[in-house]
């Protein structure tokens, strides 16, 4: 459908630029947002191309955090020097994601606000809440090999598909937004909703409403990171199960913890009930299987997708043994 | 003068002819060219499987701006025949698979046809479908031949009998998934009318098959139609046949009298439009002796078809070769589903027929204790057991020993679940390929002096991206005694003479006989200095059924499965075949690795998800359904066997374009056995049946 399109010189001309209209986005990248321009998933009647914002940075902070800027290419994300010595869960996250032709456009906003790949959803001839509220799921009693197991609700049970969102997830990064009431800073936790009834609503943002910045505090020495992605081929496939985990392991007793899971619910999930279980626990197989177990006691899984659970329990279990191998 | 026992050009490896082309973005494929202010046609399908269509509401498509015209059943012209009722576009109410076409809007831009397809509204009385495919069904129908002309059902000897006296016996059901043909082109047409003549740049395996279905369906004499086809982006098959789509572009361009028009289909409209190959279910029995010899062999394949078009993969048809066995048995049933037409995707019967019955045989060898090569060459036959016919060549047990050697199998430890390298079980397995030797018929050829030394081959044959601008030019060039350089081909195109579709790997079969022939009638009557300007032809000789003729080849696979998340990876592929002799090496290794890659893929990642509450495939683009990347296949190699076959044809020559695909899943859960004691008999491999459950 023909739509207005307007390139917007700074944030916040482009957030006043979305303002007022019914239907607006901002166009990044485009991997996602093209996809279902073409498909008809969407018809905005304004987009706002926020490509020539100065936000392209990646830049090192005071506390020893690192600010990147929401134009920021994954591509360049990942090459980056400290992200890669500081923050290898999110250089392995982000290069585990899509394809090189993708990295190069994909950008660290967007890739945060992509929409899941349920098949449903991207099917104009399906049902789906979260595409045409109150028309159903289709993907309950379908295809759901890619559906969550946690979180989800009767409405929807789709999966959020980013990689580097888990990363950032289990980082506890924080969003940065600019909206037509300012400025304002989001846990990255908190950015992405679970479906509940409302499915259509993926994140907690108004249409708009623009993310400028994600900030990652720093991480205490001595602390590990990894990122574990399972799929069904080697590259250029969505996770099944993804873990993001961050560990900090002294005298052999877990000093920190932070555990984020992709693949499995609506958002980046951050497995607190895990991380409860095992923090001041000896770094041991015993202690992550009882950690994982305790997340796990919440899993709903569909029909077609029970394998999820002992693949998430196997998967958490490997990258943290791997992570307090590596602090021994 | 001719002489293709000592060949100086045939086995060389001259660059491809279309290379620069390719490479510089410079070939025309069907959608490239250029034609004067083209239209563009979208395609409108049905979102239910079946049903009545009671209203084609086009009003709102119609006054968006820069639409041209929008056919749909109730304005459409009458075709000729709607003999072939996937071809029929337009011409009934019914609706017999989801997707089927039921508007096309015809537009300035491609996008304006898009957004308006959109717009029209479509009412179907929905009919309760059926889509589920089980060798249970009651309704299951013997068809009365299947795909290639081949018997349905076969028998010798007693099978049950032979299971009786077997101390070794398997009964198994093994799956194959429903698979789409995706080749990289998108199935595209560019028609255009001219004073009643209709031309067709088609992106086609045949260009003269297409026009006679065109010209069947439209009414025409076949010479009206003219279709073009100098570059084909992959086919698999799917471009062995017309699909309505090319019949959909010549009534749009009808319709907008003066405007050539351009369809590309979508990739999702392509996993509705273009064939696909069917879901099976193999029922498998086996019974040997304490020295692996096969007393029995049996193979029950049921498949499905469409409604209104039958299509029958000849599943079974290879366990009638392949192992000796005096009693045998081989049937086929189908169930007629409310489903897309299924039809050829890159050896149709042999690429999922040679997956069941080639891992009974690795069961059946691991319950009598005989190594899975050795098992294999103890059942070689000394003539085609059903026929009775004599092999022209069969160097199946060539493959499989050269393979071993190749592979290093002799340090097999037979054991399953007894390696692990870093948190990997490692395994190792095998498997044989097989493809028939297929002649087709009714391809012409002429030759025609250009000048000295100078020689012009003409022949409406195809390339898929095959090779045959090179391969087909190196036959002629030893045909007529030249060098390659010496030889112009022209292929692709229905004003050269009549040749066959390219398909059941008989290209270089058909088309090289015809231009040996002609090549030997252009020297007959001019003899080696023919002046400019002299030209002969000749059409495809009759061949000889006195002898069996199939390619045999065997593949060996080593597969890792990581022990915690079961992901399976195929660290080593490697393949050793018999097809006759090679033509050009840089190409036959190209079909041969391209075959085991699409093996590899079908093994690990393709599947066609069916949702059966609505009826068509739900992981309809490239995200869902996946196809092996880069990253899947480290390492594949190909290599073959000399072999002298002076039966086949003159060249000597097999076909490869297919048997690289065959036997290839059966070779990786083979050896996914081998790496963690799990037996897998329904494809694809995923990594949930390796994850031991709670």
């Amino acid at each position: 459908m023909p739509f207005d399109y307007r390139r917007a010189p700074d944030p916040e001309s482009a957030v006043a630029a979305a303002t007022g209209w019914a239907g607006v986005a901002f166009l990044a990248g485009g991997t996602n947002l093209v996809d279902h321009l073409k498909l008809g998933l969407t018809s905005p009647e304004v987009l706002v191309d926020i490509t020539g914002l100065p936000l392209d940075e990646v830049e090192e902070l005071p506390d020893g955090g690192l600010r990147i800027g929401a134009t920021v290419r994954n591509a360049d994300l990942a090459a980056h020097p400290v992200v890669r010595r500081d923050y290898p869960v999110l250089a392995r996250a982000l290069l585990s994601g899509a394809s090189g032709q993708i990295r190069n456009l994909a950008t660290t906003g967007g890739n945060l606000l992509q929409r899941t790949r349920c098949v449903y959803f991207q099917d104009l001839t399906t049902p789906c809440n979260k595409r045409e509220p109150g028309t159903g799921c289709s993907a309950i009693g379908g295809y759901t090999r890619h559906h969550a197991i946690l979180g989800a609700s009767a409405h929807c049970v789709a999966t959020h598909p980013s990689d580097m969102a888990v990363a950032m997830a289990a980082l506890d990064a924080q969003v940065a937004v600019l909206g037509t009431g300012g400025r304002r800073v989001v846990p990255l936790v908190e950015l992405h909703r679970l479906p509940g009834d409302e499915p259509h609503r993926d994140t907690v943002l108004a249409p708009s409403d623009l993310i400028t910045s994600v900030d990652l505090p720093p991480l205490p020495p001595g602390t590990r990171s990894l990122y574990r992605k399972v799929r069904d081929r080697a590259s250029f496939a969505f996770a099944l199960v993804s873990v993001a985990a961050v560990l900090r392991v002294e005298d052999g007793v877990v000093e920190d913890v932070r555990i984020a899971l992709g693949g499995v619910a609506h958002k980046p999930w951050r497995a607190r009930r895990a991380e409860d279980v095992l923090r001041r626990e000896p770094a041991d197989e015993e202690a992550f299987r009882r950690a994982i177990d305790a997340e796990l006691a919440g899993a709903a899984p569909l029909e077609g997708n029970g394998f999820k659970v002992p693949l998430t329990r196997n998967a958490v279990v490997s990258a943290l043994r791997e992570l307090s191998r590596e602090q021994r | 003068m001719t002489d293709l026992r000592r060949p100086r050009v045939l086995g060389q490896s001259p660059r491809r002819v279309d290379g620069p082309a390719k490479v510089t973005g410079t070939a025309r494929y069907a959608g490239d060219q250029r034609v004067v202010d083209p239209a563009y046609v979208h395609l409108v399908q049905a979102a239910v499987a079946r049903g009545v269509l009671t209203g084609v509401d086009v009003s709102a498509a119609r006054l968006v701006d820069g639409v041209l015209a929008v056919l749909t059943p109730d304005n459409a012209p009458r075709l000729a025949s709607t003999e072939d009722a996937e071809l029929a576009a337009f011409q009934s109410h019914d609706i017999a698979f989801r997707g089927q076409v039921v508007a096309a809007v015809v537009a300035r831009t491609r996008e304006i046809a898009r957004q308006a397809a959109a717009l029209v509204h479509v009412e179907i009385d929905h009919e309760s479908h059926d889509v589920h495919l089980s060798a249970d069904r009651d309704d299951l129908y013997a068809p009365e031949q299947v795909n290639t002309g081949a018997a349905t059902d076969t028998e010798r000897g007693d099978v049950a009998t032979g299971l009786a006296h077997s101390p070794f016996t398997l009964d198994q059901t093994y799956t194959t998934a429903w698979y789409n043909n995706n080749p990289m082109e998108p199935h595209t047409t560019t028609a255009l009318w001219l004073d009643g003549d209709l031309a067709l740049f088609d992106s086609t395996q045949g260009v003269h098959t297409t026009r006679e279905a065109t010209a069947k369906v439209l009414g025409l004499e076949p010479r009206h139609v003219h279709v073009i086809a100098p570059h084909v982006g992959g086919g698999f098959g799917s471009k062995g046949t017309a699909h309505v789509h090319v019949v959909i572009a010549a009534m749009a361009a009808q319709a907008v009298p003066g405007t050539p028009v351009k369809l590309a289909l979508t990739r999702q409209q392509m996993f509705a439009l273009v064939g696909y190959r069917t879901p099976t279910v193999q029922r498998v029995r086996l019974g040997c002796d304490a020295d692996g010899r096969l007393a029995a062999i049996a193979v029950d394949a049921v498949g499905q078809t469409s409604r209104i078009k039958e299509f029958a993969e000849q599943t079974a048809v290879p366990s009638r070769m392949m192992y000796a066995a005096p009693n045998r048995r081989t049937t086929h049933r189908l169930a007629a589903l409310d489903v897309p037409v299924p039809a050829w995707m890159r050896a149709p019967g042999e690429c999922p027929g040679m997956f069941g019955p080639e891992v009974a045989v690795d069961e059946l060898a691991s319950a009598c204790g005989v190594d899975p090569v050795e098992f294999r060459v103890r059942n070689e036959p000394a003539v085609e057991p059903e026929s009775g016919k004599p092999f022209s060549s069969r160097n199946l047990v060539a493959c499989l020993r050269e393979g071993a050697r190749r592979f290093g199998w002799e340090h097999r430890d037979p054991a399953p679940r007894a390696r692990e390298e870093d948190g990997w079980l490692v395994g190792t397995g095998v498997a044989a390929s097989t493809y028939p030797v297929t002649r087709t018929p009714g391809s012409s050829a002429t030759i025609r002096c250009t000048g000295p030394g100078r020689y012009r081959v003409r022949i409406g044959a195809a390339d898929l991206g095959t090779g045959t601008w090179t391969s087909l030019a190196q036959v002629a060039a030893d045909a007529l005694g030249v060098d390659f350089g010496d030889v112009e081909l022209l292929i692709g195109d229905t004003s050269l003479p009549r040749a066959s579709v390219a398909g059941g790997s008989s290209g270089i079969t058909s088309w090289g006989s015809t231009v040996v022939a002609a090549a030997e009638a252009f020297r007959e009557e001019f003899g080696a200095d023919p002046a400019e300007g002299d030209e002969a032809g000749a059409e495809m000789p009759e061949g000889s059924d006195e002898y069996a003729m199939h390619a045999f080849g065997a593949q060996f696979a080593e597969v890792r499965v990581r022990v915690d998340t079961g992901e399976v990876r195929v660290s080593r592929l490697l393949g050793v075949f018999a097809v006759g002799r090679v033509v050009n090496p840089r190409l036959a290794r190209s079909q041969l690795v391209g075959g085991m890659t699409m093996g590899l893929s079908m093994a690990l990642h393709e599947h066609s998800v069916v949702d059966e509450r609505f009826g068509h495939v739900v992981n309809h683009d490239f995200a869902e359904y996946h196809i092996a990347t880069n990253s899947d296949v480290p390492r594949v190699e190909a290599h073959w066997v000399e072999e002298h076959d002076p039966h086949t044809n003159p060249m000597g020559t097999k076909g490869i374009g297919e048997i690289g695909i065959v036997g290839t899943a059966a070779a990786i859960v083979n050896a996914a056995h081998h790496a963690t004691g799990v037996r897998v008999r329904d494809l694809p491999l995923t990594l949930d049946h390796f994850l031991d459950r709670p």
